[in-house]
C-alpha cells in the first residue's frame, strides 16, 4: 500500500496514529470535547507531521513494539499506561509525536470553544490587556538606587 | 564570476547591528551596500495571521536554524553544546523573532576585571555608550517607565506595557518578599509611534509581530536607511572576504539567489553576521596571508563564545491570568544583578517575569515537563493549567572562556558548500552556581505567588539566541580581534559591529547594547573618516 502524497503516511500508519492519538487525548462528553482520533482532527494531525515524519514513524513503531499482542488489542488502562510510560522515556520521537498531536488538537474549533476561547487567529483582532494595579509599584519607587556606579565604586564594594 | 561596481562601504548582514550602522553611516553620502542572505519577511506571512500560529513556531518560524531549515538558513553543528543555537536569517535578522525585552547593560558590566577581578574590562564604558543607547531607544521605539532604582536613569519614549493580571500577581509576591521589580523596557509600541500602532495584544511576539507593534529593524532602521540611499540586496550569501596585496579587505565573494557567484569590491567592509556567523565567515576567509582566518593573528577569533544560560522556572496559580493574550514580556528584577560574594559566585542575573502562552503551546510545554498526563485525566488537568501559568527566566551572565568556541565543521556545509559553524560550549562552575541560585530565588518567588507544580528547566530546548564574544574588543592586539571602536587590529578597513565583539556578556538580553555599540562604532568611523585606516 502506498503512502498518502500529502502526509507521507500509509493508511495503516494513519490508523495506528489515530489509535494512539485517541488514547493520548480521548473524547470526553463531560467536557464537550472530541478525541484526537476524531476524523477531522486526525486528518489535521496527519497533515501536520511534515518535517517530523521520521520521528513520528519511530514513535509509532516504538509503541507498537512495546505492545504485547498489538496496541489496538490492549484495554484502555493498558494503552494509557503504555503511552504515559513511553512519553516519559521516549526522547525526541515521543516529544515530536506529542507536539504534532497537541498542535493540531488545540486549534480545533470545537476544542477551543469548549475551553471558552475564540476560534480565530490572533491577528487582526488581538486581545485586551488590562492595566493592572500600578499602585503596587509604590513600594519599589521608595528604594534608593542600588545599581553599582562604576564612577564611584571600587573593587570589592557592592 | 560577475564583477560588481565598487562601493564605499559593504555591510554583511542586515540584522540588529547591520541596520543600525547602515542608517548611521547613510548621512555621509558614501555609497553603501548591504548584503543579506535571507529575504524580506512580509507581515502577512507571519504566524499570527493564521490558525496554525502556534504550530509554526516549531516549523518555519522556529528560532533554531536547524529545525527551521529554510533555504536561506545555514546549518549549525551544536551537538557538543547543551545550549542550542538560535538565529534568524532575513532582513531584520534576530530582531524579527526576539521577545523585544529591552534591558541595557549595567555600568558594572563593562568593568568586571576592575570591580570583580574576573575576565577583562571593556575598552568602552556605559557612559560613553549612554547617548547611543538613548538614540537607539528613539529609533527602535521603546516602552518603559523611568525611575527604576535598579538601573541607571533612562527615559523610554513610550509608557510601559500594562501589568495585567499576571504582572500584578508577580508584583504582590515581590512586594511581600521585599525584592525589587519594575515593568520591563520593551520595543513593543504602547502608543502610536513613528508609523507603528499601539500593540493590540496578539500574544505571540516572538515569531514575528503581524501587527508591526514590535520593533524589528526591517520596519525601524531599514526604511530610513533605504530612503537615505543605502542599497540592500537580499538572498546574497557571502562566502568569503578577500584581501589585496596590501593586506586590506578588497571586498566579498557572494552567491546571489540564482546561485551565481559575484565579487563585490569595497573600500570598507563591515561584518554584522552575529556571534556565530561572523567568526564563521572570517574563518572561512583564510588565505595564504591570513592562514588561520581573517583578522585572527590573536588566535581568539571564534573563542570566548558566550550564550547566556537561561533557566526557566514555571508553575501554575489558582487565579486565571492573561497568558497567551498579551506580550510575554512583563517585568524584570535586578535584585540579584550586582555581585555579592556571599552568594558563592561573581556577577549576577536578571529575573525576567513572563506571561503564559497559547492553548497548544501550553499543552506542549506542560506535557514535555510531565505536568500534563495522557489519557482520561488529560482534560481535567489541562483546565487547571491553561491560563494559570507563571514563569520566570533567569538571565545569567556567562564569562568568557576560550574553550567555548566556534570553528568550521569539517563535514557539514550549507547549500552553497560553505563550511557550517561547529559549536563547542560548556557551562562553567561559576555560572552553574549562579543558575542554581537564580532557580532557587525564582522558586521562592513563585511559591510566594501561590504557584504549584513548579518545574525548573536548566537549559531550555530553544536557548535565548544570544551569540556573543567570538571576536572580542580590546586595546591589545594579542588579546583581542577588534580595537575599541570595532576595527580589526589586523585589517584596517575591516570592521565588526555585532555581538561577537563583546568582552563579557552581562546578564541581560543583548540587542539594546549590540545596537548602541553599532551606533557608537559608526559615529567613531564618521569622526575619523580622514584617518580611518591609519
Amino acid at each position: 500500500m502506498g503512502n498518502d502524497a500529502e502526509t507521507g503516511l500509509s493508511a495503516a500508519e494513519i490508523r495506528d496514529l489515530g489509535d494512539i492519538a485517541g488514547t493520548m487525548i480521548p473524547a470526553d462528553p463531560a467536557f464537550g470535547v472530541p478525541g484526537a482520533d476524531d476524523p477531522a482532527i486526525l486528518a489535521d494531525i496527519a497533515r501536520s507531521v511534515g518535517r517530523d515524519l521520521p520521528l513520528v514513524r519511530q514513535a509509532v513503531a516504538a509503541i507498537a513494539a512495546k505492545s504485547v499482542g498489538g496496541f489496538a488489542d490492549l484495554d484502555r488502562d493498558g494503552k494509557e499506561a503504555l503511552i504515559n510510560d513511553y512519553y516519559a522515556h521516549g526522547g525526541a520521537p515521543a516529544v515530536a509525536l506529542g507536539r504534532v498531536i497537541l498542535g493540531a488538537y488545540y486549534r480545533d474549533d470545537r476544542v477551543l470553544l469548549a475551553l471558552g476561547l475564540e476560534a480565530r487567529a490572533p491577528f487582526p483582532k488581538g486581545y485586551v490587556l488590562e492595566q493592572g494595579d500600578w499602585s503596587l509599584l509604590d513600594a519599589v519607587r521608595k528604594r534608593a538606587p542600588f545599581w553599582r556606579d562604576d564612577r564611584t565604586t571600587t573593587a570589592g564594594e557592592r | 564570476m560577475a564583477g560588481n561596481e565598487r562601493v564605499d562601504v559593504l555591510i554583511i548582514g542586515s540584522g540588529a547591528s547591520g541596520a543600525a550602522v547602515a542608517w548611521s553611516l547613510a548621512e555621509t553620502r558614501m555609497r553603501i551596500l548591504c548584503l543579506e542572505q535571507g529575504d524580506w519577511v512580509r507581515s502577512t506571512d507571519l504566524p499570527s495571521n493564521g490558525r496554525d500560529w502556534e504550530a509554526r513556531r516549531y516549523t518555519d518560524f522556529d528560532i533554531s536554524p536547524n529545525r527551521r531549515g529554510r533555504d536561506t538558513d545555514y546549518p549549525v553543528n551544536d551537538d557538543n553544546s547543551l545550549m542550542k543555537i538560535a538565529n534568524f536569517n532575513g532582513v531584520g535578522g534576530g530582531t524579527v523573532i526576539y521577545t523585544a525585552h529591552w534591558p541595557r547593560m549595567h555600568p558594572s558590566d563593562f568593568k568586571v576585571k576592575s570591580l570583580d577581578g574576573v575576565a577583562d574590562d571593556w575598552p568602552v564604558d556605559y557612559w560613553t555608550l549612554e547617548r547611543f543607547y538613548d538614540e537607539n531607544d528613539r529609533m527602535m521605539g521603546v516602552s518603559g517607565l523611568a525611575g527604576d532604582p535598579g538601573v541607571p536613569p533612562r527615559n523610554p519614549p513610550m509608557p510601559p506595557i500594562p501589568l495585567g493580571k499576571t504582572g500584578a500577581h508577580y508584583a504582590k509576591a515581590m512586594n511581600r518578599l521585599g525584592w525589587h521589580w519594575w515593568p520591563s523596557d520593551t520595543t513593543i509600541a504602547t502608543t502610536a509611534y513613528d508609523g507603528r500602532a499601539a500593540c493590540i495584544n496578539l500574544g505571540h511576539c516572538t515569531p514575528g509581530c503581524a501587527q508591526g507593534a514590535k520593533a524589528s529593524t526591517d520596519i525601524t532602521y531599514w526604511p530610513l536607511a533605504l530612503r537615505a540611499g543605502v542599497e540592500l540586496r537580499t538572498r546574497c550569501r557571502v562566502r568569503e572576504i578577500t584581501t589585496n596585496e596590501h593586506g586590506m579587505a578588497a571586498g566579498a565573494i557572494y552567491y546571489d539567489a540564482d546561485g551565481r557567484e559575484h565579487f563585490q569590491p569595497a573600500e570598507v567592509v563591515i561584518v554584522a553576521c552575529n556571534g556565530i556567523g561572523t567568526p564563521r565567515l572570517l574563518l572561512a576567509s583564510a588565505s595564504a596571508r591570513f592562514p588561520n582566518g581573517l583578522a585572527n593573528s590573536s588566535g581568539l577569533l571564534g573563542k570566548n563564545l558566550m550564550l547566556h544560560p537561561w533557566p526557566i522556572v514555571s508553575g501554575y496559580v489558582e487565579e486565571a491570568l492573561d497568558g497567551g493574550r498579551a506580550p510575554i514580556t512583563s517585568m524584570w528584577s535586578k535584585q540579584f544583578y550586582e555581585t555579592d560574594p556571599a552568594r558563592g559566585f561573581v556577577r549576577g542575573y536578571t529575573l525576567q517575569f513572563n506571561r503564559g502562552t497559547g492553548p497548544a503551546n501550553e499543552a506542549i510545554t506542560a506535557a514535555a515537563t510531565g505536568r500534563l498526563p495522557w489519557g482520561r485525566d488529560h482534560h481535567r488537568v489541562y483546565r487547571e493549567l491553561l491560563g494559570h501559568r507563571v514563569g520566570i527566566g533567569v538571565a545569567c551572565e556567562d564569562l568568557p572562556e576560550e574553550h567555548n568556541r566556534v570553528t568550521l565543521d569539517p563535514v557539514l556545509k550549507d547549500s552553497h558548500g560553505i563550511p557550517a559553524p561547529r559549536i563547542d560550549y560548556a557551562i562553567s562552575e561559576n555560572t552553574r552556581r549562579m543558575m542554581e541560585h537564580g532557580i532557587a530565588r525564582a522558586e521562592e518567588i513563585l511559591t510566594e505567588a501561590g504557584a504549584k507544580r513548579l518545574h525548573a528547566s536548566r537549559t531550555v530546548l530553544n536557548s535565548p539566541g544570544h551569540l556573543l564574544g567570538t571576536a572580542r574588543m580590546g586595546d591589545d592586539p594579542e588579546r583581542s580581534v577588534v580595537n575599541g571602536w570595532g576595527r580589526c587590529h589586523d585589517v584596517k578597513n575591516l570592521f565588526i559591529v555585532d555581538g561577537s565583539i563583546w568582552v563579557t556578556s552581562g546578564g541581560v538580553n543583548p540587542t539594546s547594547t549590540i545596537q548602541a555599540l553599532a551606533l557608537y562604532i559608526a559615529d567613531q568611523m564618521k569622526q575619523r573618516l580622514a584617518t580611518l585606516f591609519d
